[in-house]
């Protein structure tokens, strides 16, 4: 299982789906979309991972770096997760105070604050 | 002596195979499914850490990964070969620290972090000669209620 990525357009965000496993070998393709998202000038971003069946430390740290490349910019980076397995990474390592995390894009892409 | 024993050169295209192994062999062994989750996660944790130093320092020698089948547990061995100057035998940095130095993106601490809080016996040693995470999951059916 590799790592897929597709990106569109919700009015002012850009939504990022983002499916299979990420790890320390597919991480990097994941920061280069980031990145490369944010050099194009997207700095409010929804990474959509429902479809993710696995994350590890490496995919944690990607997130970390597109979330301090969208402050920069006083950008956002919302995550959309209902799954138990990949929300209790999140909770081990102390970063459901970091990211917002939503239960849909839907409310990711209307969220404010 | 490992039930089964891994060595791979330290890419990381190859921690996915030492997961999916791993996993293999814990559900052999009689770790509870609910926990082969935990199980695939720390031993790719502890495999994606040994690469990076290796990488990082340059060894060529692969990573080792000793999967033991114990009476009433199942142990998971993952060592590296970089030399560690600052011996922190035991203590986990947490992920604080990570978020806080703008330069790193803290990945190390982080799986060290993801590690000690997915399981509950995990030793982490290292010295002149290298790095060792060992950890154990109960294969008991009805592992006691903590």
């Amino acid at each position: 299982m590799d790592l897929s990525l597709s990106t569109r357009t919700v009015g002012d965000r850009t939504v990022v789906e983002v499916g299979g496993e990420i790890d320390v070998y597919t991480a990097p393709k994941l920061r280069e979309q980031l990145v490369e998202l944010v050099n194009d000038g997207s700095f409010h971003l929804v990474v959509d991972m429902e479809g993710v069946d696995f994350l590890d430390s490496t995919g944690l740290g990607v997130l970390v770096g597109g979330l301090k490349r969208v402050r920069a910019h006083e950008g956002s980076l919302r995550l959309v997760c209902n799954q138990e397995r990949i929300l209790k990474i999140f909770r081990i390592t102390g970063l459901t105070k970091v990211f917002p995390i939503h239960a849909s894009v839907d409310e990711a892409v209307a969220a404010t604050d | 002596m490992p039930t089964v024993e891994l060595r791979f050169s330290a890419l990381p295209e190859h921690v996915r195979t030492a997961r999916l192994v791993a996993a293999a062999v814990a559900r052999r062994a009689g770790v509870d499914e609910a926990v082969l989750d935990e199980v695939r996660l720390a031993v790719g944790e502890a495999c994606s850490r040994a690469v990076g130093l290796h990488q990082s320092h340059g060894i060529e020698a692969p990573v080792r990964v000793a999967l033991t089948e114990e009476e009433k547990q199942f142990s998971i061995e993952v060592g590296d070969e970089a030399p560690h100057t600052a011996v922190n035998s035991g203590s986990v940095p947490g992920i604080v620290a990570a978020l806080d130095d703008p330069e790193a993106e803290g990945e190390d601490e982080m799986g060290l972090a993801v590690i000690s809080g997915l399981v509950d016996d995990v030793e982490v040693s290292s010295s002149q000669e290298g790095g060792l995470i060992r950890m154990s999951w109960p294969t008991a059916p009805e592992p006691l209620a903590t």
